[in-house]
């Protein structure tokens, strides 16, 4: 089978889903699923291909999920005696502001991350998604605080002949969901095989000799982080529409962690890597639920990380493709 | 004495560390087309002076004038953007990518495809693609890795790494190529191949500063030899004459440079 | 004025934990190298175990601080030996991953052991706060303040006046000759390690019969752990100590004259704050990481 095939294949097998599988429960969770697929596809740009320490990324998301939240829902403000209204927008609009927003705060930590780095990095990112979790929690007049933002309207897309669906039925979200894994699996595979992507490879591997043949440091590493906090506010926006709730938890570390899993696990620095670990341990807590307590889970999950970083350094997708290799080599030889 | 116009100017530069003086006033001249040696002890200020050419270390006063650029305050990428490129001596290559994706991506000042060409760019960028494809087949035959050109870098032998950081070096396309040791660790076979290499390179046009220990290397390929001692220049000349300077014998003790003109 | 008065009293008590969680952590981040992101679980464990031995076990309080103080060295021990030893050669990302695996595993294990439910720690002082004027402070925190100061005192006595404090420092600044005069680095690092835990339980142990025992109280901890390291300069002792005290001032001011609602954010704000200006933290160490 011509391994050029297959991913497609494997798309056209994951879009028939729907037609001859029922069971609306195990439709959200591939759906759901697929949401996070994209959020760790984006961070693998930044901490595989890149090899940025960026351990805020749900920032991105969640800043992403209320940007379309409170666009869809429209939402006022009153500075002393003025109120500034900001009337509901299409579902559209909060889409494309999302991750236009999310890209914007990705551009300046993109910027940060050129001063500050290493180990530093990383706890100036977590800090930043705990301040974005604060101002959630704290500025209550727009975000609702812990009340959480809810009614927000579904998914819907403008069909031609049709005007305007909203997405209520369980099989449109799960193939745009789909739609938008490919796409951005896509948009990262482009990236990362032309010249750009070469340029953020060599930061990763080696810095100072990327510098010492002209690549811009700074400008690869805003480039880098902008599309990825912008593919993440997209992950986030799908969240908020599919959910229709969105609170402050979805800024809790616990879901970078799980982002960083899903990624490391996979492989980081391969294209596969982050859709096999998000499959994983997307559908995972599903399959153990009848089995094992969220307690035991997460605990078997760190052991997990633990073992791989430890036997399987690469990830799951680079060492299948060893094993895979090595089969070949042996059967060719007698 | 006329001298070929000079590319490179090192003019006063003085570096301090902390209470340490690592160069002092130091001044020299490469001229355009030649091969120029800096050698010196250990910690005679030698890695000190290249790093400050290239970019990697600001001086405390004096200026680096290339082709009458004053690069003193340049970023290492903008120097590289200028034509001067440098290879290193420890970590010189891209260990996670084959020579192949090295030497390509050495090749980056030589494409202009960003984000957007990346994303939605067609035959422009595939025909960006396959002439940078093509140098690079180019550069890795003439260092000599052509057989070698889909194995992971990690993967070569040593004296097959520095190749490569110089395939690396040349596809940046330099008019002015630093060497930081590089004949580091080499055995003599190695050494003798590496010779020819440069002076292939010094033919195509490409000016060499070299900062190197191997005498038998320097005394052999150098067109003028400056000698380094405690942040100091102690001599300056054509390798004969150099070899003979008693201050050089001095500062060596008498073992390198005696054994190089044996 | 009797507020400000107030607010310096607390910030100075809630400091002296901090300080410890801050040295703790400079020695394992700033010294070691390691992303430490089971340092907060260290502060539960701490917490838990004097739970245990407080109220399970029925042990005599100050017996048990001191043993779950202990018990933390052990665990530190453990996680050192077993994770981070045998991954010394690997790049910081790496351990700093596994780190991640072993916090997710700990902290699942308390939430496992003693359910998510607030314990809290009954201790033998009265609860009628003592009254200097216009302040007043509970004998607790009193306790709690006098142990933190005897801890820092005795910590830094260690590294900068013993024999021990002496092979400990020179196993991270020059290895090699460290090595040649004799020192076992491997278990310099270890103890190391299990110190700098051990400095987290303790703090845990004095803080639980003061708030609640809940299986998260480690995550927000551990990043002001961070914050106070960054802004004392990585493997600075003294600079840990100052930022402790700092950074719990600075959340008591926030919290009390700015909103108490982002008090736990004044830590992140001044991390990014102080980073975006001096990258290298207030008190700058002469390398960097990464």
């Amino acid at each position: 089978m011509s391994p050029r095939l297959t991913p497609w294949l494997l798309v056209a097998f994951f879009a028939s889903v729907p037609l001859w599988i029922g069971n609306q429960y195990f439709l959200y969770i591939l759906t759901a699923t697929g949401i996070f697929i994209i959020a760790a596809i984006s961070l693998n740009l930044l901490l595989g291909y890149t090899g940025q320490l960026s351990l805020g990324h749900v920032a991105f998301f969640g800043i992403g999920a209320y940007v379309a939240a409170l666009c869809s829902l429209g939402f006022d403000l009153e500075f002393g005696s003025t109120v500034f209204v900001f009337p509901r927008q299409p579902v559209w609009v909060g889409f494309i502001a999302a991750i236009v927003v999310a890209a914007g705060f990705g551009w300046l930590i993109g910027r940060l991350s050129f001063k500050v780095r290493g180990a530093y990095f990383v706890i100036v990112s977590i800090s930043f998604a705990q301040v974005m979790r604060m101002v959630a929690l704290n500025w209550v007049d727009l975000t609702e605080g812990p009340m959480a933002l809810n009614n927000i309207p579904p998914l819907s897309l403008w069909i031609p002949g049709e005007g305007v669906i909203g997405f209520f039925k369980k099989e449109y979200n799960y193939w745009l969901v789909l739609l938008l894994v490919v796409l951005s699996y896509v948009i990262v595979q482009r990236i990362v095989r032309s010249r750009v992507g070469r340029a953020m490879i060599a930061l990763r591997e080696n810095e100072s000799l990327a510098r010492s043949v002209g690549v811009d440091v700074t400008r690869y590493l805003v480039v880098a982080t902008v599309v990825s906090a912008g593919m993440a506010g997209a992950a986030g926006a799908l969240y908020t529409h599919y959910i229709r709730i969105v609170d402050p938890d979805v800024f809790l570390f616990i879901y970078t962690v799980i982002m960083v899993i899903m990624v490391v696990t996979g492989g980081k620095g391969t294209l596969a890597g982050p859709v096999v670990g998000g499959f994983i341990f997307g559908a995972l807590p599903e399959v153990l639920r009848e089995v094992a307590q969220p307690e035991v889970q997460w605990i078997l999950y760190g052991i997990a990380m633990i073992l791989i970083v430890f036997f399987l350094p690469q990830g799951i997708v680079p060492a299948l493709a060893n094993w895979w290799a090595a089969k070949r080599a042996k059967a060719k030889s007698p | 004495m006329t001298l070929p116009p000079a590319l490179l100017e090192i003019e006063n530069v003085t570096v301090h560390f902390s209470g340490l003086v690592a160069i002092a006033d130091l001044n020299f001249r490469v001229p355009e087309g030649r091969i120029f040696s800096l050698i010196g002890p250990n910690g005679a200020g030698k890695t000190t002076a290249f790093n400050v050419i290239t970019g990697f270390l600001k001086p405390t006063s004096g200026r680096v004038l290339y082709r009458g650029h004053d690069l003193t305050r340049l970023s290492p990428d903008r120097i590289a953007r200028l034509g001067v490129v440098r290879t290193f001596q420890r970590t010189s290559i891209f260990g996670g990518c084959t020579v192949f994706e090295n030497v390509l991506t050495g090749l980056h000042l030589r494409g202009t495809t960003e984000t957007w060409g990346a994303l939605f760019g067609l035959g422009r960028v595939a025909a960006e693609e396959r002439a940078l494809a093509e140098r690079a087949r180019e550069i890795i035959a003439f260092v000599g890795l052509a057989a070698r050109a889909n194995e992971l870098a990690a993967n070569l032998a040593y004296g097959e790494q520095r190749k490569l950081g110089i395939a690396i070096a040349l596809a940046a396309d330099p008019k002015l190529l630093l060497l930081d040791e590089p004949a580091a660790g080499l055995n003599p076979s190695e050494t003798e191949e590496f010779m020819h290499t440069i002076q292939r390179v010094r033919d195509r046009g490409v000016t060499i500063l070299l900062v190197e220990h191997d005498m038998r290397l320097v005394m052999a390929i150098s067109d003028t030899v400056v000698v380094l001692n405690n942040g100091v220049i102690i001599a300056e000349g054509p390798p004969e004459a150099v070899q003979n300077d008693p201050e050089v014998i001095r500062a060596y003790l008498g073992q390198g440079a005696k054994r190089a003109a044996d | 004025m009797e507020q400000f008065l107030q607010h310096i009293v607390n910030g100075t008590i809630l400091g002296g934990t901090y300080a410890l969680l801050g040295i703790g952590l400079t020695l394992i981040f700033g010294i070691m190298r390691v992303v430490n992101f089971t340092h907060g679980e260290l502060y539960a464990f701490g917490a838990y175990m004097a739970y245990l031995l407080v109220q399970v076990l029925e042990l005599n309080f100050f017996v048990s601080l001191a043993l779950a103080t202990a018990l933390g060295i052990g665990l530190g021990a453990v996680i050192e030996f077993v994770l981070i030893r045998q991954l010394r050669s690997t790049d910081i990302d790496t351990v700093m991953l596994v780190m991640i695996g072993a916090w997710i595993a700990l902290q699942n294990f308390w939430q496992l052991m003693f359910s998510g439910v607030a314990k809290s720690i009954s201790h033998p002082f009265p609860n009628l706060p003592l009254v200097f004027g216009p302040i007043s402070v509970a004998p607790i925190r009193l306790f709690v303040i006098a142990v933190a100061i005897a801890l820092l005192v005795g910590f830094y006595l260690l590294v900068n006046r013993t024999k021990l404090g002496v092979a400990m420092r020179a196993s991270f600044q020059d290895p090699d000759v460290a090595a040649l005069m004799g020192v076992n680095i491997s278990l310099m690092r270890t103890l190391t390690f299990a110190l700098g835990s051990g400095l987290a339980a303790a703090a845990g142990a004095l803080l639980g019969p003061i708030f609640v025992v809940t299986p998260t109280m480690g995550d927000l901890v551990a990043l002001k752990a961070f914050a106070i390291v960054i802004l004392g300069g990585l493997g600075n002792i003294v600079g840990a100590t100052i930022g402790g005290f700092v950074l719990a001032l600075v959340e008591e001011f926030g919290a009390g004259y700015i909103s108490s609602g982002y008090r736990d954010a004044m830590g992140f704000l001044l991390i990014i704050v102080v980073l975006a200006f001096k990258p290298q933290g207030l008190f700058a160490a002469k390398e960097r990481i990464g």
